[in-house]
């Protein structure tokens, strides 16, 4: 094709997504001339210019419900997975050296532990030295994709937050303070001695700042690594949902990482835009089967094989 | 006698100034609706936008009803929303903001227009302008990477054993013990934490500074040379001439230059954003984190549906009424003001 046929397909949404889609718009746009103006305004901006049909493609941290998915003639398929990362700043601990459980990360968000030298703390890291300060939460203060998957995550794992806070892109934290975006998270971590706070995998790795390991629903003490994130975007139980909608966090395979995420593109079914909208699907195939080592480049997983396959055969099944 | 004088004229001159006299009325009767409707946008632009968050919000107003600004809880998951923390950590940033702004600026001003010598005055003009041309990300930047950490090791520590209930060293200073509620100002939950209200109040400081300074500045230079020299004359200080001559001459137009930047620093975002802490805990405390209305919005609208975007537009309408009713008080002041002259 050259570049007098060229087509520009638009895209907006997930900025969680926005560092591999630029990577790989890039490398397709090099091979075929189609270019790809993605706006990383945020999920909920993405949804809601997708449903106005004002864009090829909506971008989302968070599955669009099956019931808003019909009403407005919508599809859905996950693109890339990343992982979310407990971090602290406590002095002596080092990268990957604390285990924290769910039910003790979700107490420490919820307030209720409040010295690192609680008994809860210790019990499961045995050996380790771990300083006596205040524990300080520090949380996402934007509507974010990583808050999204990180509360689903602490919903999953203890009751009392899954009655009292629920999850969202945005909740009312029960304890700490709200940095803005990754870097402000992970900045005010580095300020204060005894924070805690979660950050995307890529960023903490970029930063050199210190994560935690975390028990995944095995029983199982996990390392985030692309490893243990493919892991559990392999046994995720995407088989029996419709239309992806799937939260992949405390997935069920024994090396996985339990704060794994993923983010889903979101297409109209019939398209609205004919030669748009094949190439994006022509953009999505190319990503999803040859778009691997750029993503684990920018420390992102690419779906694994099987996953690939189902995508592929529900836009031949459902969309037209 | 006006039939002789119009005989008087010859009659195609009297037509020709007659037309003339009617094309300069009309001239100017169009320039003055030219004139009006640029002044009438404004109104229109401001009525308009705060029509349309107020009618954008009005699912907010209707579901939380007065309860909306008396409520601290902000829970997207459960559709509360109440905007008492956000309206609060506006009005406190902005305050400190004030207040530490209004004298510096009033003091560069001065240095500028009476006592700096003449080659210094160029610099340091184009410095305050630089200041003020440095987009608010960037001093958002700066407050969070190296403003609040300075402020978290230097100034809260301080602050905080000297005025604080709860100070980090333990020892209750003679002032809290002997002045009763000042520890509530001056307490917090997280010590060696920089951001919060009061560093936000003083990023915003610095970035009004140039706004209010230079208003001063351009005002102070109108004040006309003889009445200071009639003062000097009579031998007044430099101090008197600016205390008794230049700050009454120009009162009016100084406080509309605060008001300038009292305006910036209630509807500023992303510097703040970076530097409050983002929280929505009710406190009275200068040092403990908080949001603000503008912060707030940006923080979540991009992620915000339904009840939580209007809330989010409801907030929006709270600060037009947060701005109008500041500038009403400061109208009020300044006829007071006016009248306490007059006697």
């Amino acid at each position: 094709m050259g570049a007098a046929q060229a087509t520009d397909i638009t895209g907006a949404g997930s900025s969680f997504v926005y560092p591999v889609l630029s990577k790989w718009s890039a490398t397709y746009a090099e091979s075929t001339g189609n270019k790809l103006n993605y706006q990383s305004v945020g999920s909920g901006a993405g949804i809601a210019q997708i449903k106005e049909g004002t864009i090829d493609f909506g971008a989302s941290d968070a599955p669009m419900s099956g019931e808003d998915l019909t009403k407005f003639g919508l599809g859905q398929f996950p693109v890339v997975v990343g992982g979310i990362v407990p971090i602290v700043n406590l002095q002596g601990v080092a990268a990957g050296q604390l285990k924290l459980d769910g039910k003790v990360l979700a107490d420490i968000y919820l307030g209720k532990i409040a010295r690192w030298s609680d008994p809860a703390i210790a019990a499961l890291n045995p050996g380790v030295k771990i300083p006596d300060v205040k524990v300080t939460v520090v949380h996402r203060s934007d509507g974010s994709g990583t808050s999204f998957n990180f509360t689903n995550y602490l919903s999953k794992v203890s009751p009392e937050w899954a009655s009292k806070v629920k999850f969202g892109t945005a909740v009312e934290w029960p304890a700490g303070v709200g940095g803005k975006g990754n870097e402000g998270v992970s900045q005010y971590v580095r300020q204060i001695p005894g924070s805690i706070g979660y950050v995307e995998y890529a960023y903490a790795k970029k930063n050199s700042i210190a994560y935690t390991q975390l028990q995944n629903a095995t029983g199982a003490y996990v390392q985030p690594t692309a490893e243990t994130f493919a892991a559990a975007a392999a046994t995720a139980d995407w088989k029996s949902a419709k239309d992806f909608n799937v939260i992949m966090t405390n997935a069920p395979g024994a090396n996985a990482w339990p704060i794994t995420a993923t983010t889903w593109v979101i297409m109209y079914k019939k398209a609205k835009n004919a030669s748009h909208t094949k190439v994006a699907f022509d953009f999505f195939k190319w990503s999803l089967e040859k778009g691997q080592s750029q993503a684990a480049s920018l420390d992102y997983v690419a779906l694994p094989d099987t996953l690939v396959k189902q995508i592929e055969a529900y836009w031949g099944s459902d969309f037209k | 006698m006006h039939a002789s004088a119009s005989t008087a004229v010859p009659s195609a001159e009297r037509t020709a100034e007659a037309a003339r006299n009617a094309k300069d009325t009309r001239d100017d009767r169009i320039f003055g609706w030219v004139l009006k409707g640029c002044a009438l946008i404004v109104l229109l632009a401001l009525v308009g936008a705060a029509g349309s968050t107020l009618w954008l919000g009005s699912d907010a107003f209707r579901t939380f009803g007065f309860g909306f600004l008396t409520s601290a809880t902000w829970d997207p998951s459960n559709d509360q929303y109440g905007a008492l923390v956000p309206v609060m950590g506006t009005v406190g940033t902005a305050f400190i903001a004030l207040l530490f702004a209004v004298p510096v600026s009033f003091g560069i001003a001065l240095f500028l227009t009476e006592i700096a010598p003449q080659w210094l005055r160029g610099p340091v003009s184009s410095a305050i302008e630089l200041l003020a041309g440095i987009p608010s990300i960037i001093y958002g930047m700066w407050g969070l990477f190296i403003f609040a950490p300075f402020v978290a090791e230097h100034i809260k520590p301080w602050l905080m054993n000297n005025f604080s209930a709860d100070p980090p060293d333990g020892k209750v200073s003679f002032l809290v013990q002997h002045v009763p509620g000042i520890g509530k100002f001056f307490s917090s939950e997280y010590p060696f934490f920089g951001a919060g209200v009061f560093t936000a109040g003083l990023v915003l400081a610095v970035m009004i500074i140039p706004f209010i300074s230079s208003v001063m500045r351009e005002v102070f230079q109108t004040v006309p040379t003889r009445l200071k020299e009639s003062a000097y004359a009579l031998g007044s200080s430099t101090w008197e001439v600016v205390w008794d001559i230049v700050v009454p001459y120009t009162r009016t137009a100084v406080i509309g230059g605060i008001f300038l930047g009292l305006g910036r620093a209630l509807g500023e975002t992303m510097a703040v954003a970076f530097v409050l802490g983002n929280t929505f805990k009710f406190s009275l405390s200068f040092l403990e984190t908080g949001s603000s209305i503008a912060s707030t919005i940006a923080n979540q609208f991009g992620e915000a549906q339904g009840l939580q975007r209007s809330a989010l537009m409801a907030l929006a309408f709270l600060l037009f009424v947060v701005t109008f009713i500041v500038l009403l008080i400061a109208r009020l002041m300044l006829r007071r003001l006016k009248t306490r002259e007059g006697k």
